[in-house]
């Protein structure tokens, strides 16, 4: 089965999205977007630094981010604004990259494989991996649920139950990294974002607790990725992008159906409409 | 009976700025303690490191072995992107079960609305759920960080009267900041005044009369002084 190189497609976009999904609504409710958005970009440094020193590309593109997450984490907080430290860091760590690489004789990169994915040459090392990192961001997610959400609702809320917000974020952000090195196969660095933002966006609109927000994105990405695919195959269009697109469809039939029909279903209450009072 | 907490000598720093120093203060059971000071006296910053946010640059802070705390922030935002129920948000962190749930927010006043986004919520009926989740795990210390901001006045002295009946039925120490002179006044078993370091403490009237207290808050308070005398008056002889 899995020598069918569009079932492997199929199932690491699969994993990836299913990880991203809950994880990206962290990413939502804490509004890391850029947070994710500039680590993803720093990790092709990763990946030239993999080149470079001939090893895999998932650990250096995974040291990279974890690196880039580790610094900003550490220093925020100290005088310098988060977003200009993350700008500065994300496009220093991108321009390095695309330096270093014209140094690498020899070594054909191609870059668009990075910035866009490169999903249908995923070969069974590359499938391990990612449902290797997808099950363990779910695993740390799960594990650390309720901590997670209370370090997130509220940090001085989650100190007086005894929680250590810092080392809640520090979770977050491993798990972070973790997804952007899985992601970067499957969608590339300048469509990861995406696949972390939408799919919890569109789970936004349904969900009445976090619980069910979280059980949506993840459901949401992993039907953006199996119908993606299948479209890029028939329309012979982009994987990557075709994924980005379906869960951007997805969003706006959520937040459609949620205008057309409040009330109803599973948005119950959450909008009362002016005849209900 | 042995107190909750003692701060030693407590002193605080932020980046660069000493902001507590010289904290000397604990907390009994059963008493309610409120903080007074100006702004930026470092009034957040002693309930911030008690509930162990923040860690005292010197001194010490030693606690009861059996210490649980309930805390009511100053105010919390709830990003308008996290879809959160009332019900759901009392199971935070510690998961309770339903009927205990529905029993915590009965007697909060607001059992009709475990079902709705803690968005929907009045600003009353908010203050109040986050009472009944702090009152969850039975605390023997209550600390509440200004909570009473955005309430009108009678929405707050109906805070207020719901924390003494909280601190009788519960019999749990209660260590509050507020702003509002009067309602403290009547409302506390023992003030502190602080700015930076603890001017003085002790029971209201003493406090109210020292003049560190009357260097701070200035004539201004003389009315609501007079408030809080007028109340208590059948249980001081010489007051009237």
């Amino acid at each position: 089965m899995l020598d069918d190189f569009f079932t492997r497609a199929t199932l690491a976009g699969f994993g990836a999205a299913v990880a991203a999904g809950p994880l990206g609504c962290f990413v939502v409710w804490r509004r890391m977007a850029y947070f994710g958005a500039a680590t993803a970009h720093a990790s092709i440094l990763g990946g030239a630094l993999a080149l470079a020193l001939q090893t895999s590309v998932f650990l250096g593109v995974l040291s990279v981010a974890l690196l880039m997450a580790v610094t900003v984490s550490g220093l925020s907080g100290r005088g310098v604004a988060t977003d200009t430290l993350l700008g500065v860091m994300a496009h220093s760590a991108l321009a390095i990259a695309l330096v270093a690489v014209s140094f690498l004789s020899g070594v054909r990169i191609d870059l668009m494989a990075y910035l866009f994915g490169d999903i249908l040459a995923v070969g069974k090392t590359d499938l391990a991996i990612i449902w290797g990192g997808a099950v363990t961001v779910l695993a740390l997610l799960a594990w650390r649920w309720s901590a997670l959400l209370t370090a997130t609702l509220n940090p001085d809320l989650a100190y007086a139950s005894g929680i250590n917000p810092q080392r809640e974020q520090q979770i977050l952000t491993l798990t972070l990294a973790l997804v952007v090195a899985v992601a970067i196969k499957v969608v590339g660095v300048l469509l990861i974002a995406a696949m972390l933002l939408i799919p919890a966006a569109a789970a936004r609109t349904l969900a009445r607790t976090p619980e069910q927000m979280a059980m949506m994105a993840a459901v949401i990405g992993g039907v953006s990725a199996v119908v993606g695919l299948r479209a890029a195959l028939v329309f012979d269009t982009p994987a990557g992008p075709s994924i980005v697109c379906v869960a951007a469809f997805l969003f706006v039939a959520a937040n459609l159906g949620k205008r057309l029909a409040p009330g109803t279903g599973l948005g119950t209450g959450l909008g009362t409409g002016p005849g209900q009072h | 009976m042995n107190p909750l907490i003692t701060l030693k000598n407590v002193q605080v720093t932020l980046g660069k700025r000493r902001v507590l120093h010289r904290i000397d203060l604990s907390l009994h059971p059963g008493e309610i303690t409120t903080v007074v000071g100006p702004n930026g006296s470092g009034k957040s910053t002693v309930l911030r490191t008690i509930i162990g946010a923040i860690r005292p640059t010197q001194g010490t802070m030693a606690q009861a072995d059996n210490l649980r705390i309930g805390y009511v922030p100053q105010k919390l935002h709830i990003d308008p992107t996290l879809p959160m129920t009332v019900r759901r948000f009392l199971s935070l962190p510690t998961p309770v079960s339903d009927d205990v749930a529905t029993a915590a927010l009965q007697r909060a006043g607001v059992g009709a609305h475990a079902h709705q986004q803690m968005t929907d919520l009045s600003g009353g009926q908010f203050q109040r759920v986050l009472l009944a989740r702090a009152l969850l795990n039975k605390p023997n210390l209550l600390i509440l960080d200004e909570a009473t901001q955005g309430l009108d006045q009678p929405g707050s002295a109906d805070f207020y009267q719901q924390i003494e009946q909280v601190r009788d039925e519960l019999g749990c120490a209660v260590l509050m900041v507020s702003h509002e002179l009067h309602v403290v006044m009547s409302a506390s078993d023992r003030v502190v005044c602080l700015n930076g370091h603890i001017c003085c403490q002790g029971e209201p009237e003493h406090v109210a009369s020292a003049p560190e207290y009357r260097a701070l808050f200035g004539s201004g308070t003389h009315g609501s002084l007079a408030l809080y005398r007028h109340d208590h008056n059948h249980r001081h002889d010489h007051a009237g």
